[in-house]
């Protein structure tokens, strides 16, 4: 029984595996794992939300055709995904570059931490500074308040 | 000094709503309630048309190149027989050009045959005709839905582009008097 599920489970994945396939040559397999890491990383721009590897799109499948072109051609992995980028916008980079425009998205994570870090700093410490609040004596005034409230207390029951 | 870091957590909320409100409201109004997906910028705004040199869809016709389309402000119209939509874009485009506008079109990643076809049996709007069989073009231009429709100017700088179905409410709110300007900017 676990068997035949697990063959289902299989053969469901193995089909999602397969989703888009091209028949390109690669001279090595250097660059075939270079062709999956660029078509894994660019961003397909019709279907949005998925990478051009996934998608079945038809401009996704233009888009493969072009990696595998500009590979060929001995291109470098930045000067393809630049290529892209000239014509499609950032929005094709899944992994956007530093400019002036990404800066707060770069950047806002480490500031969230510094700010969270801090603001934990500071409860931390607030928290030590409660046990010597409570081990502090009672003056001679005060404690004659204490019993004087403890008394009227009793005396109402 | 405890009450106003508690208060942290909720300014940090009204900003970020603040923030998307602000960007999903700028969308809408940009785009209006009848547009399906996200439209991109074009990195290619300001920049020359691409350089191609690709058949003509007429029958006999030249070699067209980017050279061809310089001269005067023009809309370069990216269409295709399998694109439902720019069916219905296509009389809006027939009347446009029966008013004296210049448009070109690029016959994207379609069967030759089948645009000529197309373009007899609805009217050719188009002065020249790219036929982009294999969609090279398109890549060079960014293009990743059709109908596209970009703006170049006399010196053949991409202008504006829009993506979707130019309607009259499009043409004139949008392509219209940007067309206009680049027109009454090039007398002297």
């Amino acid at each position: 029984m676990i068997r035949c599920l697990l063959g289902m489970v299989l053969l469901a994945v193995s089909a999602l595996a397969i989703a888009a396939i091209d028949t390109y040559e690669f001279e090595s397999e250097a660059q075939r794992q270079r062709f999956y890491e660029l078509s894994g990383e660019l961003r397909c721009p019709k279907c949005q939300n998925q990478n051009i590897a996934d998608s079945n799109a038809p401009i996704a499948t233009d888009m493969r055709r072009e990696v595998h072109r500009l590979l060929q051609e001995g291109e470098s992995d930045e000067a393809i995904v630049d290529f892209m980028v000239s014509r499609y916008g950032d929005f094709v980079r899944y992994r956007p570059g530093l400019t002036s425009q990404t800066m707060v998205l770069w950047f806002a994570p480490v500031l969230f931490l510094v700010v969270g870090v801090a603001v934990l700093l500071v409860l931390v410490r607030r928290r030590r500074r409660v046990p010597d609040a409570q081990n502090r004596h009672l003056s001679e005034d005060e404690q004659q308040q204490l019993r004087d409230l403890l008394d009227k207390k009793g005396s109402n029951d | 000094m405890r009450k106003v870091l508690l208060l942290i957590p909720l300014a940090i909320f009204l900003v970020l709503a603040g923030f998307f409100l602000h960007t999903l409201w700028s969308k809408s109004q940009q785009e209006g309630p009848a547009s399906a997906s996200i439209e991109l910028p074009s990195p290619l705004i300001g920049k020359p048309f691409p350089e191609f040199s690709l058949p003509s869809v007429e029958e006999g016709g030249q070699v067209i190149t980017e050279e061809d389309l310089k001269g005067q402000p023009a809309l370069v119209n990216v269409w295709a027989t399998w694109c439902v939509a720019c069916r219905v874009e296509h009389p809006v485009l027939n009347r446009l050009a029966e008013q004296g506008v210049v448009i070109h079109g690029v016959n994207y990643k379609d069967d030759t045959a089948a645009a000529r076809n197309w373009l007899r049996d609805f009217h050719d709007p188009y002065q020249l005709d790219v036929a982009d069989t294999e969609g090279r073009l398109g890549i060079d231009l960014g293009v990743y839905g059709a109908p596209e429709t970009y703006l170049i100017d006399a010196e053949g700088i991409i202008r504006y582009k829009f993506i979707g179905v130019i309607d009259d409410r499009v043409w004139e709110s949008k392509l219209g008097p940007r067309y206009q300007a680049l027109l009454d900017g090039e007398q002297p």
